[in-house]
C-alpha cells in the first residue's frame, strides 16, 4: 500500500492506575478503509476508540491523523529519563556523557510530545467524529434533535441560521428522518431512529473519519440492518474512513476490510476480514470465531467450540507479520510454527 | 415428541396494558404447547410480546396488565386464574425463570448463598441441608470454588458467573419447566457459548422443558427443538428448528433471516423497512403487511389464518392460501440456505 494512512496508532498505551486498559497497540487505517476492532468486554477496544478522539490523555505512544500527531503520551520518555538517572550513579565518566546525552534526547522528545499533544488544532480533531453505542445515553434528553445536530456546527463558529438550517435539514433527510422530526426530543423516537440522530450528529460535521463504537448492538435485528445499510451508504457517498468497534463478529466481518482482534488490552491478531475468518492463527481468535452461533441448526448441533487456554507470552512478544498483511502477536521463536500452520 | 401430552399449553392468550396513550394490545391470541423435555424458542423483536407471554406464565405481569382471555394450562391448572397463594406453590417448584440481565435480577446487598437458599428455606428445608444443596447446585452450574462464591456478593462476580448463579437459583426448587428470557443477550460471545452449553447439559441431565426467548437467530439455531416466530403480539410461524431455518414460509421470517449479516457475503442487507405497528391500534389485517414487499391486497383487510405446511409446521400468511400467487422466498435467502448446506457437507467430509 503506497498511500499514506489516514490514521496511525503507534504503541498506544492507556493506563488507568494499575489497569492497563490498552497496552502497546499499533495499527493504521488507510483512507476509505473500514477497520474493525473486535474483542470481548473489557478488552480495551472502546478505550482505544476514545483515546483516539482524545477523550482521555493517553499514557504512552502516539496517534497520527493526516500526518499530524494529534495525541502523544510521555510515559516511555519519563521512564527513559528515570532509568538513565539511576544508571548515572556509579557510572564511569564516558558512560555519564552518553547517559546525559540520552537524558537530553528523552527530554527533547518529551517536550515535543507535550507540545504536540497540547497544540493540536481543534479543526483537525473535528475531522474525526464518533457514533456511540447507546442511543439513549448519548443524546441529551433536554435538547431537541435540531439542537443536538446543530451543536457541533455552532461550537465551530457557524452563526448563520440559514446555513445551520440547511445543513441540519439536509442531514436529517440523508439519514432517513424528516424535517418534522427536528423539533422533537430524543425520547419521542424509537431506538433505530435515535441511532440515526447519532449518525446525523456525527456526519453533519463533514468528517473524514468516523469512529463507530458498537453502533448497532443495542438495536433489534431488523433495525440493525437498516442502520448498517445507512452507515455503508454514507461511507461510500462521503468517502468516509471508519474505525468500527464491535463485539458482534458477524457485523464486523460484514462491514470491515481489515480486522484487529483485541484481548486484554493487546492486539493479538490483525488481518484482512476474509483472511482472518478463513485462516485465524492466534488461539484466541480461533476460540472467539468458534463461539459464534450460526443460524443453521444442523451445523450448530455438531459445532465444536475451541476453548482458549492463555499461555504465558514470550519475552519478545510483538505483533509479527506471518503472511503478507496477516499479523499475529507472538515471540520470534513462534513465528515458524505459525507460518507452518498458515501454509497447511 | 408431539404425541406426548404437553407439560404446558397456552391457548388463545390475550393480554393488554393500560397506558396513558391507550390500551396496548401486547399479546393477541397466542397459542402454543411445550412437550416434556423439549426446548421451544420464541423469537421476535422488542415489543413483539414474547416476554409478556412468558411473564404471564410466571404470574409476574406488571400491575397495568389486563388479561383479556385465554388460558395457560400446567398440570391441569390454569395459571392465569390461579389465586396468588396457589401460584406460589407452582413458582420455582414447577416453573422457574432466568432473566436477561443477571446484575439486576440478583439482589446486590445479599450474599449469593442467601439468595440461593432462600427458596429452599421458604419450603422448610433445614439451614444446614439447604447450604449443602446450594453448594452442590453451584458445582452443577459450573462454578469453581463454590464455598468461596457462596459467601460473595453479586458485584464480586463476572457477568458469566452471575448468570450461572441466576440459573442455579432458578433450579433451586427442582422445576420441570425453565423459562429463559434472553439469558445470553448481555454476555460476550464466548461466555454466551458457555451458558448455552450449560443450559443444554442441564436440560439433558434434569429432563427440563425449556421456553427460550431471544431475538438472536444464531442462539436459537443452537438451542431450539421447535421455534415460534412472534410479530406484533401474534405467532406468525411455528415449526421445528430445521423447518423454520431451512424452509421458512412467512415473509416476516424471511425478512428476519435475511436481515442478519452473514459471514460469507457482503451483499447489501435486506433490511425490513419501517417500524413495527403501534399496538394501541393494531392493524386490521396482517400486522406485517405494511413492511412486507410480498403483501397481497387481502393482507391489509383480513388476518390470515394458520395454514398448515407439515404436521409440525404452520405459518399465518395469505401467501399459503391456495388462491394466492405462488411466491418463492427471496433469492438471497435461498442462496444463503444453500451455502449453509454446502458448509455442512464440507464439514462432514472434512472429518
Amino acid at each position: 500500500m503506497a498511500a499514506e494512512p489516514l490514521l496511525r496508532v503507534e504503541h498506544l498505551c492507556q493506563y488507568f492506575g494499575p489497569v492497563h486498559a490498552v497496552d502497546d497497540v499499533s495499527f493504521s487505517v488507510m483512507p476509505g478503509e473500514v477497520f474493525g476492532l473486535v474483542g470481548e468486554s473489557g478488552c480495551g477496544k472502546t478505550t482505544t476508540g476514545r483515546s483516539i478522539i482524545r477523550l482521555y490523555d493517553i499514557t504512552d505512544g502516539s496517534i497520527w491523523f493526516k500526518g499530524q500527531r494529534i495525541a502523544a503520551g510521555t510515559l516511555s520518555c519519563r521512564r527513559r529519563i528515570a532509568d538513565a538517572r539511576r544508571r548515572m550513579r556509579g557510572a564511569s565518566p564516558e558512560e555519564r556523557t552518553a547517559l546525559a546525552a540520552e537524558i537530553a534526547e528523552a527530554r527533547r522528545q518529551l517536550r515535543e510530545a507535550v507540545r504536540d499533544h497540547r497544540s493540536v488544532s481543534k479543526d483537525l480533531l473535528t475531522r474525526i467524529q464518533m457514533i456511540y453505542q447507546d442511543p439513549i445515553a448519548s443524546l441529551d434528553p433536554r435538547m431537541t434533535v435540531y439542537d443536538i445536530i446543530a451543536e457541533g456546527l455552532r461550537i465551530h463558529g457557524e452563526r448563520s441560521k440559514e446555513t445551520i438550517d440547511g445543513k441540519v435539514y439536509g442531514i436529517l433527510d440523508r439519514v432517513g428522518l424528516t424535517r418534522e422530526h427536528a423539533h422533537r426530543y430524543p425520547h419521542e423516537f424509537s431506538g433505530g431512529q435515535r441511532q440515526r440522530i447519532g449518525v446525523a450528529r456525527a456526519v453533519v460535521m463533514q468528517p473524514e473519519m468516523i469512529i463507530a463504537d458498537e453502533p448497532v448492538s443495542a438495536l433489534d435485528v431488523s433495525i440493525q440492518a437498516q442502520v448498517i445499510n445507512l452507515l455503508s451508504d454514507l461511507r461510500h457517498e462521503m468517502g468516509l474512513t471508519v474505525l468500527f468497534i464491535a463485539h458482534d463478529l458477524s457485523v464486523v466481518k460484514y462491514f470491515s476490510d481489515r480486522i484487529g482482534v483485541m484481548y486484554f488490552g493487546r492486539l493479538v491478531e490483525l488481518a484482512g476480514a476474509d483472511e482472518l475468518f478463513a485462516h485465524p492463527l492466534h488461539p484466541y481468535t480461533r476460540a472467539l470465531l468458534s463461539a459464534i452461533p450460526l443460524p443453521d441448526p444442523l451445523y450448530e448441533r455438531d459445532r465444536r467450540r475451541i476453548v482458549y487456554q492463555p499461555k504465558p507470552e514470550a519475552e519478545d512478544a510483538a505483533l509479527r507479520e506471518i503472511l503478507p498483511g496477516h499479523f499475529v502477536r507472538c515471540g520470534a521463536a513462534e513465528t515458524e510454527s505459525y507460518l507452518r500452520e498458515a501454509e497447511a | 415428541m408431539p404425541n406426548q401430552s404437553p407439560i404446558l399449553k397456552a391457548t388463545d392468550l390475550t393480554i393488554s396494558f393500560r397506558t396513558p396513550s391507550g390500551l396496548v394490545r401486547a399479546v393477541r391470541g397466542v397459542s402454543f404447547s411445550l412437550a416434556p423435555g423439549e426446548t421451544l424458542a420464541i423469537v421476535g423483536e422488542s415489543g413483539s410480546g414474547k416476554s409478556v407471554t412468558c411473564k404471564a406464565a410466571m404470574g409476574i405481569l406488571p400491575g397495568n396488565a389486563v388479561i383479556d382471555g385465554g388460558e395457560i394450562l400446567v398440570d391441569g391448572k390454569d395459571l392465569l386464574r390461579l389465586p396468588e397463594r396457589e401460584f406460589c406453590k407452582m413458582r420455582g417448584r414447577k416453573i422457574a425463570m432466568v432473566f436477561q440481565d443477571p446484575l439486576s435480577s440478583l439482589n446486590p446487598i445479599m450474599r449469593v448463598g442467601k439468595q440461593l437458599t432462600e427458596v429452599m428455606r421458604l419450603s422448610g428445608v433445614p439451614a444446614a441441608e439447604a447450604k449443602q444443596r446450594a453448594l452442590s447446585l453451584l458445582a452443577e452450574v459450573g462454578i469453581s470454588e463454590p464455598e468461596r462464591r457462596y459467601r460473595q456478593y453479586p458485584f464480586e462476580l463476572s457477568g458469566g458467573m452471575r448468570q450461572r448463579i441466576v440459573i442455579a437459583i432458578a433450579l433451586a426448587a427442582n422445576p420441570d419447566i425453565l423459562i429463559c428470557d434472553e439469558p445470553t443477550t448481555a454476555l460476550d460471545v464466548t461466555i454466551q457459548a458457555q451458558i448455552l452449553e450449560l443450559l443444554s447439559r442441564l436440560k439433558r441431565d434434569r429432563g427440563l422443558s425449556m421456553i427460550f426467548i431471544t431475538h438472536d437467530l444464531g442462539v436459537v439455531a443452537n438451542i431450539a427443538d421447535r421455534i415460534a416466530v412472534m410479530y406484533a403480539g401474534k405467532i406468525v410461524e411455528e415449526g421445528t428448528a430445521e423447518e423454520v431455518f431451512y424452509a421458512p414460509a412467512h415473509p416476516y421470517t424471511w425478512a428476519l433471516l435475511s436481515s442478519m449479516p452473514d459471514l460469507d457475503t457482503r451483499d447489501r442487507l435486506d433490511a425490513i423497512p419501517g417500524t413495527p405497528p403501534n399496538m394501541v391500534a393494531p392493524p386490521k389485517g396482517d400486522a406485517f403487511a405494511d413492511r412486507n414487499p410480498y403483501a397481497l391486497a387481502i393482507d391489509f383487510e383480513e388476518q390470515p389464518p394458520a395454514f398448515p405446511i407439515t404436521e409440525t409446521h404452520w405459518a399465518a400468511t395469505w401467501l399459503l392460501d391456495p388462491r394466492a400467487p405462488r411466491q418463492q422466498m427471496p433469492a438471497a435467502l435461498q442462496e444463503r440456505i444453500a451455502r449453509m448446506k454446502a458448509r455442512r457437507e464440507a464439514q462432514s467430509h472434512g472429518r
